[in-house]
C-alpha cells in the first residue's frame, strides 16, 4: 500500500508543514481513480482516492465536463462495495459532481435501493443525495418513499427527508404540498431537530396562506415546542403574524405579545435573544412592551460569552436609535463594555452610549473614548467619529470638548477614510454651529500643514475660501494657505491660489497683499497654477483701477456653476469656431434623464427627451428637429420645458397616441405623437380635437394637422394654446382623435380612393404645476439656500394623511412639484421616522426655487410635512404652497 | 428577515489562513477567488483575537461570523446580517466539538488533513444546503464514526479475498493508530 499515509511516522518530526496532500496534482489523482474499476475493490484505497478528489474540488480545482463524467461513472461502480465509509464518500462525491440528468439515471436505482435499505445511515444519506441531484420527473417515483421517510422512527432519516422537502419546495412546490399530513405529524415528533425541520417545511408550504399561518402559530404557541431552534422559528413566525395583522388591532393587547414575553423566560439563550429582538422590532412598540426585553438583554451584557454580549449590545444599539430613553438603564453595563476584548462589542457599546447619553455625561464619555480610540482599527474609529458628529449636533453647547476630541484624533495616525470622516465631521460642525467656526477652521488649517491626502487638502482649501473670509480676522488664515503654494503638489497649489483669490475678493483690506502673493505664483512651475494666478490677478483688478470688487467677480468666484457639466461639455464639443463667441447661456440646464438621448441630440434646445423607451432613437431625433422647424410655432419664443411623453391610449390599441407638453412663456403646445398599428389602414388629415372647457385659462390659437399616417410610421400633430404670460395655468383637456380612414390593400399596399371620417376617443390630458418647473439641480444646496433672501421664505405645515411609507410620501411630493432632488435626499433610509428632502428647480419666468421638505411619520403611518420655500420671487413661493395645498 | 435560520458558509482554516475544508451554501461568493478573498478577510480580521475558550464573533462584509479556534485550526460559521448570533454559535460549537470527537482529541491541522474524509462528512452532517441539520456534536460524530461493514451483508457473502483484505485493513489501521 503506497499511500501517503504510510509516510506519517518519518515526517512527523522533521517537517512541520507536512500534509498528506503535498504536491497533489489533478491529472495524477484522476489516474488513480482507475482503481474504482478494479474487479477486486479495495474500499480503503478507493476512499482515499475520493478524499483526494474532494480535496481538489474543495481547494477550488475544477473538473472539465469529460473528467467529471469519467469520475462519475467510475464512482458509480463503487456501489458494489458494502463498506459504509466508502459508501458515504460515494454519496459526497456524487453531490459534489452534480451530474447531468442523463447521468443521474445511472445511479437512481442504486440510490433507491439504499433509500429502502435497513441501514438508517444509508436511508438518510440516499434521500439527501437523490433529492439534490434529481429533477422533477423522478420525484413522482420516489415520492412514496419520501412520505414514509418523513414519519420514519429514526430522526436522522426524518430530518433528511424534511430538509430535502424544503429544498424541493423551491422547484416543485406542488409535489411537496401533498405531504402536508406527514409533515404535520412530524411537527409533533419527540426529536428536537425533526420538529424544527418539520415546522420550517410546514410553514413554507403554507406561507402564502395567511390564515393558515396564523392558525399554525396559534396552536403551536399554546402547545409545547421542545426544540430551541423550533422555538426560534415560532418566534419569527409569530412576529410575522403580528406585522401582518398590524392594521387589525387598534388598542389593547397585541396578539402573541404574551407568547413573545413568555419566551424571554425560556431556558435556552437563543430563544430568549430571538424573542427579545422580536419585541424590540415590533412596529410602534411601547415602552411598557420594551421593558422586559431590555431587562434580559441587560443581563446578557455581563455574560461571559462574547457572542451573547455582542448580540445584546447590537440589539440595544438598534433600540437606541428609536427609543434612546429605554436603553439608558443599561448605560452602566455598557460603559464597562468599552474595555471589552472584542472590539466590535466595544464599538457598539460606545456608539450606543453616544446615542443615549445626556449633555452632562458627554465630557466623561469623551475621556473614556480617547483611551479607547488608540487601540482599535480604522473601520471602528469611523463608526465612532460618525456617532460623535451626530452627538455634537444634538448637544451644540458641547462643541468645545467634541471639537477638541476631533482635532486630537485628526493629528494621530490614520488612513484616508478615517481622516475624511473626521474632516467631514469638523466641516459639518463649522457649518452648523456658529461658535465653533473659528477654532474649527484653525484645526483644519493645522491639519493641512501636514496632510498627506491631496483630496482632503483641496477640500479643506475650498472650504476655507468660503468660510475663512467671513470670520473676524481672516488674515490669520493667509499664512496657512500661502504655505501650501510653496510646499505642495500642483493640484493643491492651484487650489490654494483660488482660495487666496477668494480672500482677496471678499476682504478688501487684504486685497493688496493678496495681489502681491498672487504675483509670486505667476512663476510657478505648473501651468494650471500660473493660469489661475493670471486669471485671478485680472479679475481682482491688479492694476489698481477697481477699488471695490464688483458683483460679477464675486459671482464668478463663489457661485457654483448651475449648468450640468455634461451639457456644457457636449455644447463645447458642438461649438464650431466662428465670429460668434460661445454663449454659456445657450447650454441647456435641464438635467436629462436619458443619457442615450443626450448623446443623440447634443446641444439642442432643452427638451425633456423622455421618449418612450420603445421608440427608436431615430424618432427621438426626428421630432426634436421637427419642433424647431415648424414656422407656426417659431414666434413663441424660447422653449421653457418639454414634458416626458404621456400615453393617451392603452397599450396595444388600434392607434397609439402619446403627448408631449411644450411650455413657452405665453403658450402651451401639445405635440401628439400618433402611431397607426393597423396594416390595412391609412389615416389622413389627422387632428386632435381638444376640449378645453375644463381649462379656462387656456384658449386654442393654432393647430397643425398631420396629412397622412401610414401603418407603423409615427407622425405628429400639434395643438397650441395661449395663456397669460408667465402664469402657471393648470387645467384638464379632453382629446378626440379625428381622421379620415382609407382601406389599404395588404398585397399591393395601395390605398383606396375614398375614405371615411372617423374619430377615436383618447384619454384626458392635464397640465399640472410641475410642467412649469425645470429640474435644475444645485451643487451646494446650503450655499444656494443661504444666498436666497430669507425674508421671502414661506413656511407652512401640511398633513399628508395616512401613507404606505415615508418614502412613498416623499416621492409623491417630489413628483407633484416636478423639482430636482439635491444631494441624494430623495432616498429615504428604511425604518427612519423622519426625513428631510432638498429640492431645487427653475419655475416659469426663470425664477430659481429652492424647497426644503421635512417629513415625519407617526406610528399609524400618518405623515406630516413642513414645507419651506425660498425663491427669487415671493409670488412663486406662494405658488409652490398652492400647488402642494391643492395636490 | 430570512424566516428560516440559515448558514451562508462553514469554513475550516489553518493558522495561516489556508483552507482545509470549506462549504458555501449561498451565491454571495460565486467564484473561487471571491471565496478565497472572503476567507482572507475573515482570517486577517480574526487572527489576533482569542477565541479558544469561548466562541468569538465579528461582523465581516455585512455578515455575522462566529468563530472558534482549537490548536492551529480555525472554525468559522457565517450567517446573514440579521441572523441570530446564538444559533450560529451553536453550529460552530457543534462543528468544532464534533471534529474534536472524530479526531479523538488530537485537534490539529495535521490530523485534520489526514482525516479529511471525516471532516468532509462532518460538514455534510451539520448543514444541508444552508439549513442546519444537526448541532449536537455527539450525534454528528456518532453518525460518522459507525464505519463498519454493512450490517445487511452477511459475512458468508464475502469472498475470501475480500475477507482477507478486510482483515489486513483492520490490522494496518490498528498498527497506524
Amino acid at each position: 500500500m503506497a499511500q501517503p499515509f504510510a509516510k506519517k511516522d518519518d515526517d512527523r518530526d522533521e517537517e512541520a508543514e507536512y500534509s498528506p496532500f503535498l504536491g497533489i496534482e489533478k491529472g495524477a489523482v484522476l489516474q488513480e481513480a482507475r482503481v474504482f474499476h478494479d474487479p477486486q475493490l479495495d474500499p480503503r484505497r478507493c476512499s482515499q482516492v475520493i478524499t483526494k478528489l474532494l480535496y481538489l474540488l474543495n481547494q477550488g480545482e475544477t473538473f472539465t465536463k469529460v473528467e467529471a463524467t469519467e469520475v462519475f461513472f467510475a464512482v458509480t461502480k463503487l456501489f458494489q462495495s458494502r463498506d459504509i465509509g466508502l459508501r458515504r464518500m460515494v454519496y459526497l462525491m456524487i453531490k459534489e459532481i452534480s451530474p447531468s440528468s442523463d447521468e443521474v439515471i445511472m445511479v437512481t436505482s442504486s440510490l433507491m435501493k439504499d433509500m429502502t435499505s435497513r441501514t438508517d445511515v444509508y436511508r438518510a444519506n440516499a434521500i439527501r443525495v437523490l433529492c439534490q441531484i434529481t429533477d422533477g420527473t423522478l420525484l413522482g417515483q420516489i415520492e412514496r418513499y419520501l412520505k414514509q421517510a418523513i414519519v420514519d422512527k429514526n430522526p436522522v432519516v426524518a430530518s433528511a427527508a424534511l430538509v430535502s422537502g424544503i429544498h424541493i419546495l423551491q422547484t416543485n412546490p406542488e409535489i411537496v404540498k401533498r405531504w402536508s399530513n406527514e409533515v404535520q405529524e412530524a411537527v409533533q415528533s419527540r426529536a428536537a431537530l425533526v420538529q424544527f425541520h418539520a415546522l420550517a417545511l410546514l410553514h413554507q408550504i403554507r406561507q402564502n396562506d395567511r390564515l393558515a399561518v396564523s392558525k399554525l402559530v396559534t396552536s403551536l404557541t399554546r402547545g409545547t415546542v421542545r426544540s430551541p431552534l423550533a422555538q426560534c422559528l415560532l418566534v419569527r413566525y409569530a412576529s410575522q403574524v403580528i406585522r401582518e395583522s398590524a392594521n387589525n388591532f387598534q388598542t389593547g393587547e397585541r396578539p402573541f405579545y404574551d407568547y413573545l414575553e413568555s419566551c424571554l423566560r425560556h431556558k435556552s439563550e437563543m430563544v430568549i435573544l430571538e424573542a427579545a429582538r422580536a419585541i424590540t422590532e415590533l412596529s410602534g412598540v411601547t415602552n411598557r412592551e420594551l421593558t422586559p426585553a431590555i431587562t434580559v438583554l441587560q443581563l446578557f451584557l455581563s455574560s461571559s460569552k462574547p457572542v451573547l454580549r455582542f448580540a445584546a449590545v447590537r440589539t440595544l444599539n438598534k433600540v437606541a436609535m428609536t427609543h434612546p430613553m429605554a436603553v439608558t438603564n443599561c448605560n452602566i453595563d455598557m460603559e464597562s463594555l468599552i474595555s471589552d476584548q472584542n472590539r466590535s462589542i466595544a464599538t457598539l457599546a460606545i456608539t450606543t452610549l453616544l446615542k443615549t447619553g445626556n449633555e452632562s455625561s458627554v465630557d466623561r464619555l469623551m475621556k473614556q473614548i480617547t483611551n479607547f480610540m488608540s487601540d482599535i482599527a480604522d473601520e471602528f474609529k469611523i463608526v465612532v467619529v460618525e456617532a460623535i458628529r451626530s452627538l455634537c449636533i444634538k448637544f451644540p453647547l458641547k462643541y468645545r470638548s467634541l471639537m477638541n476630541f476631533l482635532s486630537n484624533i485628526l493629528r494621530e495616525e490614520g488612513g484616508f477614510e478615517y481622516k475624511k470622516a473626521i474632516v467631514d465631521s469638523i466641516v459639518i460642525l463649522i457649518r452648523d454651529i456658529q461658535e465653533a467656526k473659528e477654532i474649527g477652521l484653525l484645526h483644519l488649517c493645522e491639519f493641512i500643514e501636514d496632510c498627506e491626502f491631496t483630496y482632503l487638502s483641496t477640500q479643506i482649501l475650498h472650504f476655507l475660501g468660503i468660510e475663512g473670509p467671513k470670520t473676524a480676522d481672516p488674515s490669520k488664515f493667509i499664512r496657512y494657505i500661502y504655505n501650501r503654494v510653496h510646499l505642495e503638489n500642483a493640484t493643491v497649489r492651484a487650489c490654494a491660489v483660488t482660495t487666496l483669490a477668494k480672500f482677496g475678493a471678499t476682504v478688501d483690506s487684504l486685497k493688496p497683499r493678496i495681489i502681491v502673493l498672487l504675483r509670486r505664483c505667476l512663476f510657478d512651475s505648473d501651468d494650471e497654477v500660473r493660469d489661475r494666478a493670471t486669471l485671478y490677478l485680472n479679475t481682482l483688478g491688479a492694476d489698481g483701477s477697481v477699488a471695490e470688487t464688483d458683483n460679477d467677480v464675486k459671482e464668478f468666484l463663489f457661485d457654483s456653476l448651475d449648468i450640468p457639466l455634461v451639457n456644457l461639455e457636449t455644447s463645447l464639443r458642438n461649438y464650431e469656431p466662428s465670429d460668434q463667441p460661445f454663449d454659456i447661456n445657450s447650454v441647456p440646464k435641464e438635467i436629462k434623464a436619458q443619457p442615450l438621448a443626450e448623446k443623440k441630440a447634443p446641444g439642442k434646445k432643452p427638451i425633456g427627451l423622455g421618449a418612450p423607451p420603445t421608440a427608436p432613437s431615430a424618432a427621438v431625433d426626428a421630432y426634436d428637429k421637427l419642433l424647431s422647424s415648424i414656422p407656426e410655432f417659431a414666434s413663441y419664443g424660447k422653449l421653457f420645458k418639454s414634458s416626458a411623453p404621456v400615453e393617451l391610449t392603452e397599450a396595444e390599441t388600434e392607434y397609439a397616441v402619446n403627448v408631449v407638453k411644450h411650455i413657452f412663456d405665453h403658450h402651451v403646445l401639445f405635440q401628439y405623437n400618433c402611431t397607426n398599428t393597423i396594416p390595412e389602414q391609412l389615416l389622413e388629415n389627422v387632428t386632435v380635437v381638444v376640449d378645453a372647457s375644463e381649462a379656462e385659462e387656456f384658449s386654442e390659437v393654432a393647430s397643425k394637422p398631420l396629412k397622412s399616417l401610414p401603418y407603423d410610421s409615427p407622425g405628429q400633430t400639434f395643438v397650441a394654446f395661449e395663456k397669460t404670460d408667465g402664469v402657471p395655468a393648470v387645467g384638464k383637456f379632453s382629446n378626440v382623435l379625428k381622421f379620415i380612414v382609407k382601406e389599404v390593400d395588404p398585397t399591393t399596399g395601395e390605398a383606396e380612393e375614398d375614405g371615411v371620417e372617423d374619430e377615436y376617443q383618447l384619454e384626458d390630458l392635464e397640465v399640472v404645476a410641475a410642467d412649469y418647473m425645470q429640474k435644475v439641480g444645485v451643487s451646494n444646496f446650503r450655499n444656494a439656500w443661504e444666498s436666497m433672501d430669507p425674508e421671502g421664505e414661506r413656511v407652512d405645515e401640511y398633513g399628508l394623511g395616512s401613507r404606505e411609507s415615508l418614502a412613498e410620501a416623499v416621492n409623491a411630493v417630489v413628483n407633484l412639484l416636478g423639482m430636482q432632488p439635491c444631494e441624494g435626499t430623495e432616498a429615504v433610509p428604511s425604518n427612519s421616522r423622519s426625513h428631510t428632502c432638498l429640492l431645487s428647480g427653475v419655475f416659469i419666468g426663470n425664477v430659481k426655487v429652492l424647497v426644503r421638505l421635512s417629513f415625519g411619520i407617526s406610528g399609524q403611518n400618518e405623515v406630516a410635512m413642513k414645507l419651506a420655500v425660498r425663491s427669487e420671487d415671493e409670488n412663486v413661493s406662494n405658488t409652490i404652497h398652492e400647488i402642494v395645498a391643492s395636490g | 428577515m430570512e424566516l428560516c435560520p440559515s448558514v451562508k458558509n462553514v469554513l475550516l482554516l489553518d493558522s495561516e489562513g489556508n483552507r482545509i475544508a470549506a462549504k458555501y451554501y449561498c451565491d454571495d461568493w460565486p467564484t473561487n477567488s471571491a471565496k478565497e478573498a472572503f476567507e482572507k478577510a475573515v482570517f486577517t480580521k480574526t487572527q489576533k483575537t482569542n477565541a479558544r475558550t469561548e466562541a468569538e464573533i465579528a461582523m465581516i462584509e455585512n455578515n455575522v461570523v462566529v468563530y472558534k479556534f482549537v490548536q492551529n485550526l480555525h472554525f468559522f460559521v457565517t450567517g446573514g446580517e440579521d441572523e441570530n448570533e446564538l444559533i450560529l454559535a451553536t453550529v460552530v460549537q457543534g462543528f468544532s466539538d464534533a471534529v474534536g470527537i472524530l479526531l479523538r482529541g488530537q485537534v490539529d491541522k495535521r490530523e485534520a488533513l489526514e482525516n479529511l474524509d471525516l471532516i468532509l462528512m462532518c460538514l455534510d452532517e451539520i448543514v444541508d444546503g444552508g439549513i442546519i441539520l444537526e448541532t449536537d456534536p455527539n450525534v454528528i460524530a456518532g453518525k460518522i464514526a459507525s464505519q463498519s461493514l454493512d450490517a445487511g451483508g452477511p459475512l458468508s457473502e464475502q469472498t475470501i479475498s475480500q475477507a482477507l483484505a478486510t482483515a489486513r485493513e483492520h490490522l494496518t489501521r490498528s498498527l497506524l493508530k
